[in-house]
């Protein structure tokens, strides 16, 4: 098990495709992180006290996660789909011909991917975002324990992602498709249905349990909860976020460990 | 090092409606080097991956000593396998992605530059293998297939992509392998690309085994036949024919069957014509080759 961990992380670091991954979520999630910080100093002077200073750190820091989490889920379904790609599997499965085995480490590295993912990004939106906040004179909460909590928080909901990378995948395995389904579904189609969901009462508690709302519950901040204003009180507690996330990547896991994985590598 | 004993037993793979593999049954013995030879599509890499597990076989049984690959404690330590499809990721550098598979069966870095060296691919090392030609990741598929030290090697058409120094490299390698006690599978769609390597033989034709045993057997099976010629090329055709013999006439002289060289140059002496040709001629092997695998003899 411990081997099988030890060459799917050398898995990721013997290739470029992850620190590429990495850069972009950097300069991303720092820009993004860096715009809404200077944008919060404004609000908070333009909004006449609607909006508290300590309302904006929370927002900043929590693009990396809020914008940012399609990147773990690249990195991981990446991880996944390569290797059918490149019939890599076929190697592995000599090395190690437990599938299951295989598996589990693909898991373990990608929690591991998730969390340098999850580093790289609170790096930018915490390093970027905090300077900016320091120079438009919003108070930057770093010395608050609840800004700490978020920061692990966001963490978690990071590797958790990377996770759900891995298990989407095995369950996918055309590079592709796969690609071109995260990012229609992240970036186009779960915003649309976020904002739809908040129509109705009813939609709104079946909205809760998409992907993104849960990555929002979870981190407990998110520039969505802007967006769709007093749609948060009815939001998951932070730990059903995470088992919610948790139950997507377990359930993609599953169906592909129970299909592409057991298949003839011909 | 005794290599373990690979037996295939009643093996049937289909895929949807096709039969790869019909019934099939072979015994691969430690210390000489086996061919398993067939044309292209007779079902031999479907064969292959199903010993090492990474095929499901519909019925029958593929096991060293009796184990099959996935129960086997340390599959890269017994068995080492280099398959034809070699699969690579074009990114990484050949001593990485034998680094990773090292890694998941607890193989040294250091082991890793010993086959490399072994293989000699040294210098390439550390470059990455989508710029390797066809020769360098046949090699590096070697230099796979030697990471565990194995006492078994399967090689799906090894000597596929290798230059003439490269197969003279390759053909001493895998003698002296079974020399040491291991066992040797070698598969080829070429009888003349294996005959001076194999010991024994396995031949298979549309999944099923077409035959089993050495190669001085197969060779038993074989005609010979006799190329002549003469200046007086008709003389020579009529006194032959007279003799019983079957004659053929060709551009590069008249060939000859069912004499014996010595039988021909007799029956030239006494009929009077002077031969200006005559060599006995083994073609038939790779014939007999063909026409066990069910595409004909070329005449």
């Amino acid at each position: 098990m411990l081997r099988s961990l030890r060459s799917e992380l050398l898995k990721f670091t013997t290739t470029r495709a992850w620190w590429v991954l990495a850069l972009i979520l950097f300069v991303w999630v720092g820009f993004t992180a860096g715009g809404i910080a200077a944008l919060g100093g404004v609000l908070v002077d333009e909004s006449q006290g609607m909006i508290g200073q300590d309302a904006i750190p929370p927002l900043v820091y929590s693009v990396v996660t809020a914008t940012g989490y399609v990147f773990p889920l690249l990195f991981g379904a990446l991880a996944s789909t390569t290797e059918f790609r490149h019939q890599t599997l076929t190697p592995t499965f000599l090395a190690t011909p437990r599938r299951g085995t295989v598996l589990v480490g693909k898991v373990g590295a990608g929690l591991v991917g998730g969390v340098v993912f999850g580093l790289v990004g609170l790096a930018a939106t915490v390093g970027v975002g905090a300077l900016v906040l320091g120079i438009v004179g919003v108070d930057t909460a770093l010395d608050a324990s609840e800004t700490w909590a978020l920061i692990a928080r966001a963490l978690l909901a990071m590797a958790l992602w990377a996770v759900i990378g891995v298990g989407l995948g095995v369950l996918m395995p055309n590079q592709v498709a796969v690609i071109v389904s995260v990012l229609a579904f992240t970036q186009f189609l779960e915003p649309l249905l976020r904002v739809a969901a908040s129509f109705w009462e009813w939609t709104a508690a079946v909205g809760r349990f998409l992907p993104g709302a849960a990555t929002d519950a979870l981190v407990g901040s998110s520039i969505y909860s802007l967006a769709s204003a007093g749609g948060v009180s009815d939001a998951l507690e932070w730990w059903q976020g995470g088992l919610v996330l948790a139950g997507y990547a377990v359930l993609f896991l599953v169906a592909g460990a129970l299909t592409t994985w057991r298949r003839d590598v011909t | 090092m005794t290599g373990a004993v690979i037996e295939i037993t009643s093996l049937t793979k289909r895929f949807g409606g096709t039969t790869a593999v019909d019934d099939l049954s072979f015994r691969v013995e430690p210390g000489v080097v086996t061919g398993f030879l067939g044309p292209n599509g007779a079902g031999k890499t479907t064969t292959l991956r199903t010993l090492v597990g990474l095929v499901q076989p519909t019925a029958g049984t593929a096991t060293f000593d009796g184990k099959r690959y996935a129960e086997l404690e340390k599959p890269l330590h017994t068995v080492g396998t280099a398959l034809e499809a070699a699969s690579f990721h074009p990114g990484r550098s050949g001593r990485d992605h034998l680094r990773v598979v090292g890694a998941a069966a607890g193989i040294p870095t250091a082991r890793v530059d010993e086959v490399l060296a072994w293989v000699g691919l040294a210098d390439a090392a550390k470059r990455r293998v989508g710029g390797y030609s066809l020769g360098m990741r046949q090699r590096l598929g070697l230099a796979f297939a030697l990471l565990g030290d194995p006492g078994v090697l399967v090689l799906d058409e090894p000597i596929n992509g290798l230059d003439p120094e490269g197969i003279r490299w390759i053909r001493g390698f895998l003698q002296g392998l079974a020399a040491e006690g291991r066992t040797v599978l070698v598969s080829s769609h070429l009888l003349s690309e294996v005959q001076q390597t194999v010991d024994r033989l396995v031949i298979i034709s549309k999944g099923r085994l077409a035959y089993e045993g050495t190669l001085d057997g197969l060779e038993a099976g074989t005609t010979t036949r006799v190329r002549v010629d003469a200046a007086d090329r008709d003389a020579l055709a009529r006194a032959l024919t007279a003799a019983g013999a079957d004659v053929t006439a060709a551009a590069d002289g008249l060939h000859v069957s069912g004499l014996d060289a010595d039988a021909v140059g007799a029956h030239a002496l006494a009929a009077g014509v002077a031969l200006r040709l005559l060599v006995p001629e083994r073609e038939g092997l790779e014939n007999t080759f063909l026409e066990l695998v069910g595409e004909g003899g070329i005449r």
